[in-house]
């Protein structure tokens, strides 16, 4: 018994170390944002917001947030309009070549991220797509489909599609049985995918880098030429920006689910 | 009782129920369901499989027609040797997520359900947070005047360089990863029936053995699962060995990356895509198979974090 005691301490130990790893890293970012100096020295000498007042009125900063906002709002739109009826289609039918619909659904997260950027790169060179919204659009959609696919293909899985027929039974349109009875019961699954959508274009980096013009970058871009170019501290406030929308996103995203897998 | 009965019992018809509405009503669904999925599969189509089937065609006419780029991946020293220093870097940081996670995974099945929601959510930071921000918030801690140099310097090691070379790299890259081997390992553990090594245990086997030969093959499928999912991920990483990496070690991504941009050599990188892509299916097909059996569904979220790297 003692032996397993012993083993067990060194367990919990083992554990608090591979969480603090896990965990203090992504936290150092706030504190760095709130220094007062023109370096990344932590713990910092000396706090002032002098690193946000620059993130909000420098221009090339600013911009690339609200490039990078608008661009979420929209992709979110059309991702979960497009993923939502897709997956609507697609639950419980089974017709031929389905496999490969649901593959094709699924595959831009399977293939790594550097191979969809050199394909996107390639092509909307040859289409006049480079640092423009419409590419973004585009790219970001790809990308962001899947996930809501999954999402509301779960919450389908647990809707009864008897509710539809008898909906449709009591002389119900498609349309007002959807708007009625099937959408109200899928709505927490559709909500989780949308939050997903937008932390995924918000969050795009590689594809992103490769699409970009000089005169439209999103914020994961400017971060990434700012900690290959510069030494400029008001990425630490862009972090932690950028930190705190993704993060209460996806921990809504993810209460959410649980929420209707609990209901 | 009536709700599981054959559909064909449910009345389908119609307010007016005229000629043979059941099938009419059929058909229009159908057609209706081929509507719903088309802008999906359109946007897909033309935004991803022609791009990716327009690079295959780069890399077979680019320079010159034939499989040109594809031998200069095993003949060239330079792309033999990023391609090996990928594969290399890969399974260093496999072995080290499997290091940690197992027995993190396994601490979660013995911990309390308060503690076990704690673990998982620390688990589950690296997944809710930029992936940007965390990759920024290393390059500052492995910085030669940064917070682990310090507390090197405190221990008595001295310093270190970390910022630029493997070891960073190794850090940095095995946190990101080490979700995706926990969840997984997590899972099939749980399924892990205790009695099976408690009764080892009473036919008089050590401890030891009772893990080695009762408990660790249990959860093997787990361990393949996560092992077989940063594999992939980190072959096609691209962003964290970027900004904490150096350009002399340079990774697969990298090298396709350069590529392109500096050296606007599309059938290189094309053929250099192509080879990993099919590297990737080869590995997540070899996944689906391994948990197939077992159910795993932590797979199939796991991979849903993959796509951002």
């Amino acid at each position: 018994m003692r032996r397993s005691g012993g083993l067990r301490a060194v367990l919990i130990a083992f554990g608090i170390l591979t969480g603090a790893w896990l965990v203090v890293p992504t936290l150092i970012v706030i504190p760095i944002s709130f220094s007062g100096e023109d370096s990344f020295a932590f713990p910092p000498r000396s706090w002032s917001l002098q690193h946000y007042v620059t993130f909000f009125t420098e221009s090339s900063w600013l911009t690339s947030l609200l490039v990078s906002l608008q661009l979420a709002l929209i992709v979110t739109a059309v991702a979960t309009v497009l993923g939502t009826m897709a997956a609507f289609a697609l639950a419980g039918r089974k017709f031929r070549g389905k496999g490969a619909v649901d593959g094709l659904l699924m595959a831009p997260l399977i293939v790594p991220g550097i191979v969809v950027a050199v394909a996107m790169y390639a092509a909307f060179l040859g289409w006049g797509l480079i640092g423009t919204p419409a590419g973004f659009i585009a790219a970001h959609t790809v990308l962001a489909l899947p996930f809501v696919t999954v999402n509301v293909t779960a919450a389908l899985a647990g809707f009864e599609r008897v509710l539809e027929r008898a909906s449709a039974s009591l002389g119900a349109a498609p349309w007002t049985t959807f708007r009625s009875v099937t959408f109200p019961l899928i709505r927490p699954g559709v909500l989780a995918g949308a939050l997903f959508a937008f932390v995924t274009s918000f969050d795009e980096v590689v594809v992103s880098l490769f699409i970009q013009s000089p005169t439209l970058q999103t914020l994961p871009v400017r971060m990434f030429t700012s900690v290959t170019n510069e030494v400029d501290p008001t990425i630490a406030a862009a972090s932690t920006v950028v930190l705190v929308v993704s993060t209460a996103l996806l921990g809504l995203a993810t209460l959410t689910r649980r929420n209707r897998r609990a209901a | 009782m009536a709700v599981t009965s054959p559909s064909s019992t449910i009345p389908r018809a119609s307010r007016r129920g005229t000629s043979p509405p059941a099938h009419r009503g059929r058909h229009r669904m159908r057609r209706l369901g081929l509507l719903l999925v088309a802008p999906a599969l359109v946007v897909l189509v033309v935004f991803f499989v022609v791009p990716a089937l327009r690079l295959l065609w780069l890399s077979v006419t680019t320079p010159q027609s034939g499989f040109g780029n594809y031998t200069a991946i095993v003949t060239d020293d330079v792309a033999l040797t990023i391609v090996l220093r990928t594969l290399g870097m890969a399974v260093i940081v496999t072995i080290v997520c499997l290091l940690c996670a197992y027995p993190y995974a396994y601490l979660m099945t013995i911990a309390s359900s308060r503690w076990r929601a704690v673990l998982l959510a620390v688990v589950l930071v690296p997944f809710w947070t930029s992936l940007m921000a965390r990759t920024f918030a290393w390059v500052v801690l492995l910085q030669d005047n940064g917070v682990v140099n310090s507390l090197l310097r405190a221990i008595g090691i001295g310093q270190v360089r970390l910022l630029g070379t493997t070891a960073g790299v190794t850090l940095a890259m095995a946190q990101v990863m080490l979700p995706f081997v926990v969840l997984p390992v997590y899972t099939t553990m749980r399924g892990i029936d205790r009695r099976l090594v408690d009764a080892a245990l009473s036919l008089g086997a050590r401890p030891v053995t009772a893990f080695l030969r009762v408990y660790l093959p249990l959860s093997l499928p787990g361990v393949a699962a996560g092992a077989t999912l940063v594999m992939v991920l980190s072959l096609g990483f691209y962003v964290t060995p970027s900004l904490v990496g150096s350009p002399q070690q340079s990774m697969l991504a990298q090298f396709i990356s350069v590529q392109v941009n500096q050296l606007v050599n599309f059938g290189g990188a094309g053929a250099l895509a192509v080879a990993l892509l099919v590297l990737t299916l080869v590995l997540v097909g070899g996944v689906q198979f391994a948990t197939r059996t077992k159910g795993t569904r932590a797979t199939g979220t796991s991979i849903a974090g993959g796509a951002a790297l």
